[in-house]
């Protein structure tokens, strides 16, 4: 099933980091998700992560060039997050009865597969600001996290001005980049 | 060329920002030496890797923002299962536990009858009251004397750099504590002073300008983590004109003060923090701000130059949001913020009496 015009501009505010879309999806298809979890040996807290890495898969989906879905948003969303839980409960065999059946369940595999690709990057990364240190990892933060300028990071610091606090941005971005290659080796 | 340099010159060029004269001068270079094509490969890789991590975190901030803006609009909330699966879920999953448990409960009480038993004393009560006391009545002189002691075993330079900063408060008993970023501006070395006066080295593990709050943890071998912290931090929203207390450091020596919560947000709105109309000064800045229950509902940070008495503080649920993103960037954190408060009832006297032990006065030696 295509989507409809309307969910393809959803979908392409989700890859833009838009508030009010993902609010919107988020009202409407947590409870179903938050439903499949805690009635299979799941807690809320557990519902809330499964739901909030599908939405991060949907979101890397959305920002990939050649993306596509080929079902609706709801269908999707709880396709990955039924694979997602099932493959926890595996892990820690807390699977004890089989889990109910439902309809409606597209292939999310090769999604999965990239989505853990990524993740993995992501996690590299957060090692290595892991290992930085202050004031390194919260100016970093301040830049390409809240995308402060340079002139506000200088201010907030207690640097004397802009390009004493970017001399101080490029020494950390150096010492990251060591981090973040070794750790990337190790991998 | 240094790698300071080198770095900035690469950035540049990656992100399309020199000049086609300049660019092609270093396209150049880049074909004649292929160490430095190696660097720009690299910075390339990193760059976008970077670019990607500060994408991901905006998202998930995203997500966690929603899910709690919904859960308070009550668009989502817990589930309500039958009372019957939830039980035997909970019977399957801890049925282990609660066999172990159950048999050294079982061991401990059969151990205790019988130690109580060997050991009841045949002098009357009294006498071991008094004796009590006395111990304590010692045990109260020899920790004067060490805090004599320590008040001449100065550990901060004296000819440092030193700003009297604020007010920050215990977060996590491990020795977590919480304080406004701004706090920290320029800061080479952080110290917090306990309520006893001792000095104490602290780090700062992370400032969120945004929120403007900071966490700090204590590194001193001079630290006793207390065994649990009396208060506990509000998730939820506090009402109009509910009364609000805050212990802070405006001077040398802690202060009380109260107040009511006078406005749901902040300066023009804003939704991270909110208005309570209270005395405070500076130094107040990152004192804890307490319910009637003994809840932290938000951290002092503000106060209206305009207006005596208004004083806005950001609310707490952001410090739940900064220490979750906290413990997922770092896997050897696990700083627990506890919720329910354990003087709940009790009388505001003995409140700030518990509470007052863990709020320190920060100190900041500039860089």
């Amino acid at each position: 099933m295509a989507n409809t015009d309307q969910e393809l501009a959803v979908l392409k505010a989700i890859g833009n980091n838009e508030k009010a879309a993902i609010e919107a999806v988020y009202k409407e298809n947590f409870s179903l998700i938050q439903h499949f979890v805690v009635s299979n040996n799941g807690s809320e807290d557990d519902a809330r992560d499964v739901f909030q890495e599908a939405m991060m898969v949907l979101y890397e989906k959305s920002k990939s060039p050649d993306f596509e879905l080929t079902c609706q948003i709801k269908t999707y969303l709880y396709s990955v997050s039924r694979r997602l839980w099932l493959k926890k409960l595996q892990q820690s065999r807390r699977i004890e009865s089989q889990v109910e059946n439902f309809d409606r369940v597209v292939p999310v595999e090769e999604d999965l597969e990239e989505h853990e690709k990524l993740n993995q990057q992501y996690l590299i990364m957060r090692t290595a600001m892991g290992k930085i240190g202050e004031p390194c990892k919260s100016l970093i933060e301040a830049f390409y996290v809240h995308r402060k300028n340079m002139h506000e990071i200088a201010g907030y610091f207690g640097y004397t001005n802009a390009d004493n606090a970017k001399n101080q941005k490029y020494k950390c971005l150096v010492r990251l980049k060591k981090l973040f290659f070794a750790q990337y080796k190790n991998a | 060329m240094d790698q300071l340099q080198l770095a900035e010159v690469v950035e540049r060029y990656l992100k399309g920002e020199m000049d086609p004269q300049e660019k092609q001068a270093f396209e150049e270079m880049r074909r004649n030496h292929p160490e430095l094509d190696q660097t720009v490969v690299e910075y390339h890789h990193f760059l976008e890797e970077m670019e990607r991590y500060g994408e991901v975190r905006r998202f998930k901030s995203n997500l966690y923002d929603t899910h709690h803006t919904l859960q308070e609009a009550g668009e989502i909330r817990e589930l309500q299962l039958k009372p019957s699966t939830r039980i035997i879920n909970m019977w399957n999953k801890y049925r282990r536990v609660v066999a172990v448990a159950a048999s050294i409960a079982g061991i401990t009480a059969l151990f205790i009858s019988g130690m109580l038993s060997l050991f009841t004393p045949k002098t009357p009560f009294r006498d071991i009251e008094e004796l009590r006391r006395k111990v304590s009545n010692l045990e109260k002189q020899s920790s004067n004397q060490r805090a004599e002691i320590n008040k001449f075993r100065n550990k901060i330079d004296p000819s440092a750099d030193i700003r009297y900063g604020g007010t920050s408060f215990l977060i996590d008993a491990k020795g977590y504590l919480v304080t406004s970023a701004h706090v920290l501006k320029g800061a080479k070395q952080v110290f917090v002073q306990s309520n006893e006066g001792n000095d104490l080295l602290a780090e700062i593990v992370v400032q969120d300008p945004n929120s403007d709050l900071a966490v700090l943890k204590i590194n001193d071998e001079d630290f006793k983590s207390p065994r649990q912290l009396p208060y506990g931090f509000s998730k939820g929203s506090t009402d109009l004109s509910e009364q609000v207390y805050t212990l802070g450091y405006p001077r040398d020596e802690i202060v009380y003060n109260e107040g009511y919560l006078s406005a749901k947000t902040g300066l023009d709105g804003d939704t991270m923090a909110c208005q309570i109309t209270i005395t405070a000064n500076p130094g107040n800045s990152g004192g804890p701000v307490l319910n009637k229950n003994g809840e932290v509902i938000g951290i002092l940070n503000a106060r209206q130059a305009s207006a005596n008495g208004v004083v806005f503080a950001t609310k707490s649920k952001n410090i739940f949001r900064l220490i979750e993103e906290l413990n997922d960037s770092d896997k050897d954190l696990s700083i627990k913020v506890k919720q329910g408060s354990s003087i709940k009832g009790v009388n505001r006297n003995q409140q700030v009496k518990k509470v007052q032990d863990h709020v320190y006065m920060v100190k900041v030696v500039l860089g």
